[in-house]
């Protein structure tokens, strides 16, 4: 055992790892009052800012960079400095970066529902929060590089290089993207127009999924699947390959969010290709981390942390093989508009990202507060119950986003379409409430956590005492 | 010449690749990554874990 005397900046990882918490329990029940207003649209009370346009933005920024960025500055802040043997570089500057990133999830929370837009997708925050959050991000850069500027040890471990390409690349696309000229304080218009718009809509949107929701959190799986399992990773030299394929074949996947679309023909090609590519070095990069358990399979049946961890996986490794599939232009031009879709990305958002974050915040916080769990139990339902979630939430879109694909589709002997639209919504109406039900699982699950976590950090069971 | 410029492209594409797996699996480098791999296990600063 080798303890060191570095003074770890241990503070700013766990306000990020609380408030990954809280911003998950909020975005989770927005998504929630979403799914019952598809079902059962009255529940927009007539209230503007209650429509279903407005909160969608709402639960999307909620749920991917307030949960997913808080979790994401924690367990990158955490790792660097373990991985490092340094404390974080600029510890004011760090502090900023929490308060910011708040700030920046506290006024989309105010102007989302406000009806104040920019209507880009995941890019919708106005130009002045937007201006915010490249300052909060230039002071991420500083303090993520800083600290292995101050390393101890030569190698600069993979989980870092992962973290260090969606900072550099989030910055890129979150700049480009949102150029705009601005009108008044709540109003700007982008630089761009027509199909440019569109391809650069999609650059930075496809981007974020690689950059943002799943190098990020390759990063975070580098480092705690080999913690909780307490094995090496199964190849590093994998981990490296997996590393570069990986950012250099994302960046030109975009363009099949626009098959079928102004886009020029050979760009939906690129697009295409580039997708199919992906598929190998998404799933080395799985077979890399659920072997770091071969030979130690039975720690799965009874640590339910680490079976978030290798579930996640599991998931990762459906919507990577999922999303190549769609990405071919004969199976998108029955999958694209529908909730097929929506089955997809939630495949991927609360099987994959969720789930490696539960998982990585089950195993981070008791520690910062120098405790064990309060109850693993507790975990273990939290596993299967949002499990359970998932499955009910997926398998809803995919049924009911094949069935709309082939309505849509049918046509008569004389040409005429066999179904109208709202023939196939009708049909679409059970599955929204299986779907209701499956998000409402999952949003259980995170209470429970909330419970678990709270009952830990105020419980009196010091790890300290226990080992003395 | 443009049909020439992607091949020579997409060869030098291919190299890079190659030559990553050249490099992460080279014997020069295994004792370095054998350490780095072994990175996450070690303990935290507060040295409490069993």
């Amino acid at each position: 055992m080798t303890t060191t005397s570095v003074d770890y900046n241990n503070q700013v990882v766990r306000q990020f790892a609380v408030m990954a918490v809280v911003w998950g329990i909020v975005g989770m029940s927005v998504g929630a009052l979403l799914a019952a207003q598809l079902a059962w649209p009255a529940l927009n009370f007539d209230l503007p800012w209650l429509t279903y346009s407005r909160l969608r933005p709402l639960h999307t920024n909620a749920v991917i960079f307030a949960f997913g960025g808080c979790t994401l500055f924690a367990s990158s802040y955490h790792i660097v400095q373990r991985t490092c043997k340094a404390a974080l570089a600029f510890p004011r500057l760090a502090t900023f970066t929490f308060w910011g990133w708040q700030l920046v999830i506290v006024l989309a929370a105010i102007t989302l529902p406000l009806g104040i837009t920019q209507g880009k997708e995941y890019a919708e925050l106005e130009w002045p929060i937007d201006l915010l959050i490249t300052l909060v991000w230039i002071a991420y850069a500083a303090v993520f590089f800083g600290t292995p500027a101050r390393r101890q040890i030569q190698h600069i471990f993979v989980a870092n290089w992962f973290f260090a390409a969606y900072i550099i690349t989030v910055a890129v696309l979150h700049v480009i993207n949102n150029l705009a000229i601005p009108v008044t304080l709540t109003k700007s218009y982008i630089v761009y127009s027509g199909a440019v718009d569109a391809m650069v809509q999609w650059w930075y949107g496809h981007n974020a999924v690689g950059f943002f929701l799943t190098a990020a959190f390759l990063g975070m799986m580098y480092y705690f699947i080999p913690k909780q399992a307490q094995r090496p990773i199964y190849s590093y030299r994998l981990s490296i390959v997996h590393f570069w394929a990986l950012i250099s074949v994302y960046m030109w996947a975009g363009p099949h969010h626009l098959h079928y679309t102004a886009m020029p023909d050979w760009v939906q090609s690129i697009g295409m290709v580039f997708s199919l590519i992906l598929l190998a070095p998404s799933w080395g990069g799985m077979i890399n981390g659920i072997m770091t358990l071969s030979g130690a399979w039975e720690k799965l049946r009874t640590d339910p942390v680490l079976k978030f961890m290798i579930v996640s996986l599991s998931f990762y490794g459906m919507s990577t093989f999922e999303g190549p599939m769609m990405s071919i232009k004969t199976v998108n031009s029955l999958s694209h508009y529908t909730d097929w879709t929506i089955g997809h990305v939630h495949s991927g958002a609360l099987g994959w990202v969720a789930f490696i974050s539960i998982g990585c915040l089950y195993a981070l916080l008791p520690k910062l507060w120098n405790k064990s769990l309060y109850s693993l139990e507790l975990v273990n339902a939290h596993f299967w119950i949002s499990t359970i979630g998932i499955v009910l939430y997926i398998t809803a879109m995919w049924i009911a986003g094949v069935m709309q694909g082939l309505m849509w589709r049918a046509v008569n002997d004389d040409g005429t379409l066999t179904y109208t639209f709202v023939e196939a919504l009708k049909a679409t109406h059970p599955y929204y409430i299986v779907r209701l039900c499956g998000g409402l699982l999952f949003l259980i699950g995170m209470l429970i956590m909330a419970y678990n976590l709270i009952m830990t950090r105020y419980s009196e069971d010091k790890l300290s005492e226990q080992a003395a | 010449m443009n049909g020439l410029l992607q091949g020579v492209f997409i060869i030098s594409m291919m190299l890079l690749l190659i030559g990553t797996f050249f490099w992460a699996w080279s014997s020069k480098r295994k004792a370095t990554f054998d350490a780095a791999a072994q990175l996450p296990l070690e303990e935290d600063e507060s040295g409490v874990e069993s």
